[in-house]
């Protein structure tokens, strides 16, 4: 299939033709014609590098009715991202290479993103003992991203050798930093509002102890470490320096910690609990300032899908998560680009170019340039658009925007030159 | 007054003492007679919801209901279908569908009684939740004090004890300081918030310092179950500490009052003779809860709302 | 706001300061004839909230003419109104009895308007639960007709014949700053 592009501007650059041929990039230049192409018309969009989500749940397999692997694609395809990154939380857990592959495979037969899994890094998440990273990296499903996420590998000594481990893989522990003595119950972010609220704190501290320990026992093991989901200011310093010490660590943060803070608790509606909590504006311009610097290395959704039953409850008991792969990009657009913190380069680095390095993802985060892979996404940036929790493509609803209005519209989506989503409407 | 009282963080001024006010016409109305029952509430209903165990709450809602002909309904979580697992919006819902006007909710989560309230028509009362609120209870205190001492402006607080877990310090501290008094907490550290130094008190760890200057002492029920979880060592280092007990008592002004939500352990945070002791309100404050919970539901459920 | 100004409904002044006085003063004289040995049995109830300064003004006038101590107390309605949810919620008033109480004792309810009869009949109820007076009577400032209810006052300081649009006010020095009765044209 041969696609024409007419008019993007890549990168934020000039008007541009690309010419999508063959899965890849053939050309990018004026007036590009080629018999028999479909020509789509790009006029006013801006072209970036196909998203990498380093942190999805996709709930397949056990939650297929919180959301599936075809599902979770089609939000993704509709975010403007060609690789997510699917979390081992599900039911089995993703702790063997049956399973990875089990995913791997649903990915494909979806075709929306490529669907890339990420393995335990312990039997069943229980932080006991290590799974078979090896024979997961050796599947189908070539995983190199391995976490517990949801919980921490708390245990130094079984971090330690987590991350020692899995540099024969050129695999990296992605840890869900939280010391689990400091979180017993834990609500929200500890301070004035859980004080007011009587929600049980969820301290700053038992993410940045966690994540202090790692980068030195990263740095003394020479091993590579990502850290998901930072939340707090004090998080961004640690990295900061860790990074100038020379330690190998790279981080991500969520859409929703950099637009959102716990202000949004005092509805007590749970569609604002997550783990990690949302924290303060403090934090969240610390994040921001951090992504900028790149500090932070990517924005990493932790799409997180529930059913209704599981978020129409009491705060205490409806399950942390929020959903994110469809709004991603428009809450770095609101929070980074319109003020002034990231350009289109940089969107690219921290949400495509960046995080398929940290997954070893060869066919993503390329540039837009002839001979490369044709992933890439149209965006117009001009669009304002009113998130409507039942229009989204995800299974689930708990979207944290509902009725936010929020700038940026995926006009189109290429996956390998294959259009997932034209006319900002999922492909059929 | 709004539709519902969740919180007494929500209460301004005016509506609090209206409360108050409404209490004390309601006790002056009723004040030496035989028959307590007022015709105000006919053909309402209320139903108290209660998801913990709380006798004494439940009972006092009930009766001012009653006493205000209320048809009332008690719906306890036990041996229900919420035992088997219906959620809190499925039975809010049903209450509803069966006529409820008001729905008194006693919940172990903290922010259940908003969440209700999102969910239902009609008004929805706090009777407790989790680590939250309990403002009726702060409503009766304010009533106890006021009935006392004759004012609350200026009036100085202690509340002495497990503020961290406490629904009713919570409660107290906004409605106190709205009303006027100066509230001071007393307790170890471990069982501060964290984020108290938001809020309009002043903090002490030492209650000999506090009690001279304390024109009433409200002192909280601390669970032994806190000691487990490494908040103080002992319960006897917690007792000799931030137990009120005679000799402590004899440091108070002549005025001064003790007061306590019950239910009590006696001799850990209370001692049993200034428990019984004539500065105690304990006794009064269950009666005072009757009066003002009967004015919170006239004033929510006695008009056209 | 444009268009035409909102009609103000007029007013008018009915009785004035010299006329409640006199008004007053002749329900008290009625009183003394009509209670007759029982004087020292009459307690004058008020309902709040101009019945009951109307009580205490009436206790004194009687106590003026005969000598006699005249005890009073005030009773609210609003917890016994059956009319509670047509509007928003009211506030409640005091409910204040002579320390002897009302048992065995003539009770005369006071008022400052009788419409409906909704209000006595509120009162008559309220009544009964704080005791058991030997009889209950009524007195009234104004009756303006239009009774929904077998009642009617046993003392009348003037008869108003009214439309039931039209509204009739009572202001009495103790709660408005002036004695005056108003009637006033249903707005529209």
């Amino acid at each position: 299939m041969t696609t024409i592009v007419k008019g993007a501007r890549v990168l934020g650059g000039d008007p541009a033709d690309l010419l999508l041929e063959d899965g890849r990039i053939a050309a990018v230049g004026e007036r590009l014609s080629a018999t028999g192409a479909t020509v789509v018309d790009a006029d006013g969009l801006v072209a970036l590098p196909g998203l990498v989500d380093l942190h999805t749940h996709l709930r397949e397999p056990g939650r297929e009715d919180a959301e599936t692997v075809e599902t979770g694609s089609r939000a993704a395809a509709l975010g403007g991202y060609t690789a997510v990154h699917a979390m081992a939380n599900t039911d089995p857990v993703a702790d063997t290479a049956g399973v990875v592959e089990q995913v791997w495979r649903l990915g494909q037969q979806a075709g929306l993103v490529d669907v890339v899994p990420v393995g335990a890094v312990t039997v069943g998440l229980r932080g006991e003992r290590l799974a078979e990273l090896g024979a997961m990296a050796d599947s189908a499903a070539r995983v190199r991203v391995f976490s517990d996420d949801g919980h921490c590998v708390a245990d130094p000594a079984l971090m330690r050798r987590a991350l020692e481990y899995v540099k024969a893989l050129d695999g990296v522990v992605a840890q869900h930093a939280e010391e689990p003595r400091l979180t017993v119950g834990a609500q929200m972010n500890e301070g004035d509002r859980s004080a007011r609220l009587g929600l049980t704190g969820w301290p700053a501290a038992a993410e940045e102890a966690v994540i202090a320990r790692d980068v030195l026992l990263a740095q003394h093991v020479g091993a590579r470490l990502h850290v998901c989901h930072v939340s707090t200011a004090g998080s961004v310093e640690i990295l900061r320096w860790a990074k100038s010490r020379g330690v190998q660590v790279t981080a991500e943060v969520t859409p929703h910690h950099l637009l959102l803070t716990e202000a949004c608790a005092e509805s007590y509606d749970p569609v604002f609990k997550v783990n990690p909590p949302l924290r303060t504006d403090e934090d969240v311009h610390a994040l921001r300032a951090g992504l900028a610097d790149g500090t932070i290395d990517a924005v990493a959704t932790d799409h997180a899908p529930h059913a209704v039953e599981d978020k129409e409850s009491e705060w205490a008991s409806a399950r942390p998560g929020m959903l994110g792969l469809e709004q991603a990009l428009s809450v770095v657009l609101q929070t980074l680009v319109e003020p002034g913190l990231l350009d289109w380069a940089g969107v690219a680095d921290r949400m495509s170019v960046r995080p398929a390095a940290i997954g070893r993802l060869d066919g993503h985060g390329r540039p837009i340039a002839p001979g490369e892979p044709a992933n890439l996404l149209l965006l117009d940036p001009a669009a304002r658009v009113t998130v409507d929790p039942a229009a989204l493509a995800s299974r689930s609803r708990n979207t944290p925007y509902a009725g936010r209005e929020l700038p940026g519209r995926v006009v189109a989506t290429f996956l390998r030159g294959e259009a997932t989503v034209l006319d900002g409407k999922a492909v059929e | 007054m709004k539709r519902h009282l969740l919180e007494a963080a929500d209460l301004d001024r005016a509506d609090a003492t209206l409360v108050l006010d409404t209490a004390a016409q309601i006790d002056q109305a009723l004040a030496g007679r035989e028959v307590k029952k007022l015709p105000t509430l006919r053909g309402r209903t209320v139903v108290n919801l209660f998801y913990e165990d709380s006798t004494r709450t439940r009972i006092s809602f009930e009766l001012a209901a009653k006493r205000l002909s209320a048809d009332v309904i008690n719906f306890s979580a036990k041996g229900s279908s919420v035992s088997k697992g219906e959620s809190l919006k499925d039975t809010a819902l049903t209450l509803e569908a069966m006529g409820s006007d008001a729905i008194v909710v006693r919940h172990s989560a903290s922010g259940a009684p908003h969440r209700l309230a999102n969910w239902v028509r009609g008004s929805v009362v706090n009777a407790g939740d989790g680590t939250h609120e309990h403002p009726t209870q702060a409503l009766l205190d304010a009533y106890t004090i006021r009935r006392r001492l004759g004012r609350l402006d200026g009036v100085r607080v202690a509340v002495v004890g497990d503020v961290l877990h406490s629904r009713v310090a919570r409660s107290n501290v906004w409605l106190l300081t709205t009303l006027g008094a100066e509230v001071t907490l007393v307790a170890p550290p471990t069982l501060l918030p964290v984020g108290v130094g938001s809020w309009p008190v002043t903090v002490s760890y030492d209650l000999d310092a506090v009690l001279p200057k304390a024109d009433v002492v409200m002192m909280l029920r601390v669970q032994l179950e806190r000691m487990n979880a490494s908040f103080f060592p002992s319960a006897r280092e917690y007792s000799r500490r931030y137990g009120l007990d005679a000799v402590r008592m004899a440091a108070l002004g002549d005025d001064a009052i003790v007061m306590h939500p019950g239910p009590m352990n006696r001799g850990m945070e209370i001692a049993a003779d200034v428990a019984d002791s004539v500065r105690s309100t304990i006794v009064e404050q269950v009666g005072n809860g009757v009066s003002v919970r009967m004015a919170v539901l006239y004033l929510l459920l006695g008009g056209n709302a | 706001m444009a268009g035409s100004p909102v009609p103000v409904p007029e007013s008018t002044v009915l009785l004035g300061p010299a006329d409640v006085a006199r008004v007053v003063d002749r329900m008290a004289h009625q009183l003394i004839e009509k209670a007759g040995d029982s004087l020292a049995d009459l307690v004058l109830v008020g309902i709040p909230t101009r019945g009951a300064p109307l009580a205490r003004r009436l206790a004194a006038r009687v106590e003026a003419f005969s000598g006699a101590r005249v005890d009073t107390g005030t009773v609210d309605i609003t917890l016994y109104r059956d009319d509670l949810r047509l509007r928003g919620v009211r506030a409640l008033e005091d409910t204040v009895l002579p320390p002897a109480g009302v048992d065995g004792r003539l009770v005369v309810l006071v008022d400052d308007v009788l419409f409906s009869g909704r209000s006595v009949r509120a009162a008559l109820d309220a009544l009964r639960d704080l005791g058991r007076p030997r009889a209950v009577q009524l007195a009234v400032l104004v009756d303006r007709g239009h009774r929904e209810l077998p009642i009617r006052a046993d003392y009348v300081g003037k008869n108003l014949p009214t439309s039931r649009a039209q509204k009739v006010r009572v202001h009495l020095a103790e709660t408005d700053g002036t004695d005056e009765v108003l009637v006033t044209e249903g707005a529209g």
